[in-house]
């Protein structure tokens, strides 16, 4: 089964199985819009909060994503499975490491 | 004999989300061994040219990243030595009694000024490493996927670097081998306790107790190739590479685990002895610095932490 995620920030679509990962998903079809970082639920880079569709998920790290926030849709994008079509919110960004004058 | 003190990093204990999935990754795809299991889930595991017990620790847990690096010190005399300069520097230390991790002896803990916590050692129980001591063999043959010699260093990010550089200089006795600086600040430091170009690498970032990478080491840029053909064939999330490092010279590649901590295989870097020199590399050329043929920074590269 494949279904359509939006990411309404963009309104930038692809499609996903419900075997891949929304980031594998966006990946494999060259598209953007969601931060790509370790794809394995450790770094929080590719945070988003789901607006609305029925998902699956995988562990995530508890210090990028809490109890609460994991109930109220907000989840590493690389755990998440789509079950239906999914809109969704990007929060995540990459740290600009380099700039240290931040730090 | 000149190597004395801090032998080198003796084991790196990782955290992970799913103990199965990051054993297969350690084991069947890095070539990792495993050599034991505790009563609290930890799996243990060694290059197949180790001789010591394990060098990595995988610990199940609700979050990603480093629970501690240790480091092997030749006698228990430069245990306590070391306890007293960690001490003397104005940073707690604790000691954790022997076979809390199964073969290894008494180790001294405490956590360093980037918020990172580090263990010190004299004893580990040696399994060998699958070939005679008399008349041995070159390579075991009992070792798959990406055949990775030995734990070599990590790369930390946190937040106080000056702090955590001098404390490993002025404490641990650790040489300063190569830098990235930007006019007076330091943004990078690799630091070694041997002759390696680096046992340890330490980034300014703005969190603390961050890990940027593991690393293990292969025999030659093949093998680095090699290994990038299996992080496709076993759909590893890749960072970057494979490419050469211009700090340190290494041939490298950079993939992640299965609960996003980024490893690092690496072949054919630099030495150095007490008496090298420093190399400095300015901010303006980071780009060439890190990667040396792109001369790009990758964003995820600089940014990814766990
Ligand atoms: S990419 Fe690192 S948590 Fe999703
Ligand atoms: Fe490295």
């Amino acid at each position: 089964m494949t279904h359509t995620i939006t990411i309404t920030d963009t309104e930038e679509t692809f499609s996903c199985r419900e075997t891949q990962h929304l980031l594998a998903g966006m990946m494999q079809l060259g598209k953007k819009g969601i931060p790509v970082g370790c794809r394995g639920g450790g770094c929080g880079v590719c945070k988003i909060h789901i607006l609305c569709g029925t998902y699956e998920t995988k562990k995530m790290s508890r210090v990028r994503i809490t109890e609460q926030e994991e109930n109220a849709g907000t989840l590493l994008a690389c755990r998440v499975f789509p079950k239906s079509d999914i809109q969704l919110q990007v929060l995540g960004h990459l740290n600009d490491a380099v700039n240290t004058t931040k730090a | 004999m000149a190597m004395t003190g801090i032998l080198r990093p003796g084991h790196v204990q990782l955290r992970v989300l799913d103990i199965d999935e990051a054993v297969t990754h350690y084991c069947d795809n890095m070539g990792l061994i495993e050599t034991d299991r505790d009563d609290q889930g930890r799996v243990y595991l060694k290059c197949w040219d180790e001789h010591d017990k394990f060098s990595v620790v995988l610990e199940p847990s609700d979050s990603s990243g480093m629970n501690h690096m240790a480091f092997k010190v030749r006698t228990e005399q430069d245990l306590w030595r070391f306890e007293s300069n960690v001490k003397n520097f104005g940073v707690e230390t604790t000691r954790i009694p022997a076979e809390e991790l199964n073969g290894c002896g008494e180790r001294v803990s405490f956590v360093a000024p980037g918020g990172h916590r580090f263990d010190l050692y004299a004893e580990k129980e040696s399994v060998g490493n699958g070939i005679p001591t008399t008349n041995p063999a070159p390579w075991s043959e009992d070792t798959v996927g990406m055949k990775a010699i030995r734990f070599d260093h990590c790369l930390l990010y946190g937040d106080d670097h000056d702090e955590e550089v001098r404390f490993f200089v002025e404490a641990l006795e650790f040489e300063l081998s190569e830098q990235v600086v930007d006019g007076e600040m330091q943004i990078a430091a690799f630091l070694s306790c041997s002759t390696k170009a680096h046992d340890i690498a330490f980034i300014r970032h703005g969190e603390p107790g961050k890990l940027h990478h593991a690393s293990f080491l292969l025999g030659s840029w093949e093998q680095v190739l090699r290994a990038a053909d299996i992080i496709s064939m076993k759909d590893i999330p890749l960072d970057v590479g494979p490419t050469r490092h211009g700090l340190t010279r290494g041939m490298t590649i950079y993939y992640f685990d299965p609960s996003g901590n980024r490893n690092e295989v690496f072949a054919e870097d630099s030495y150095r002895y007490p008496d090298s020199p420093v190399l400095t590399w300015t901010a303006d050329n980071s780009g060439q610095a890190i990667f040396y043929h792109s001369r790009t920074l990758v964003e995820s590269f600089m940014g990814v932490v766990s």
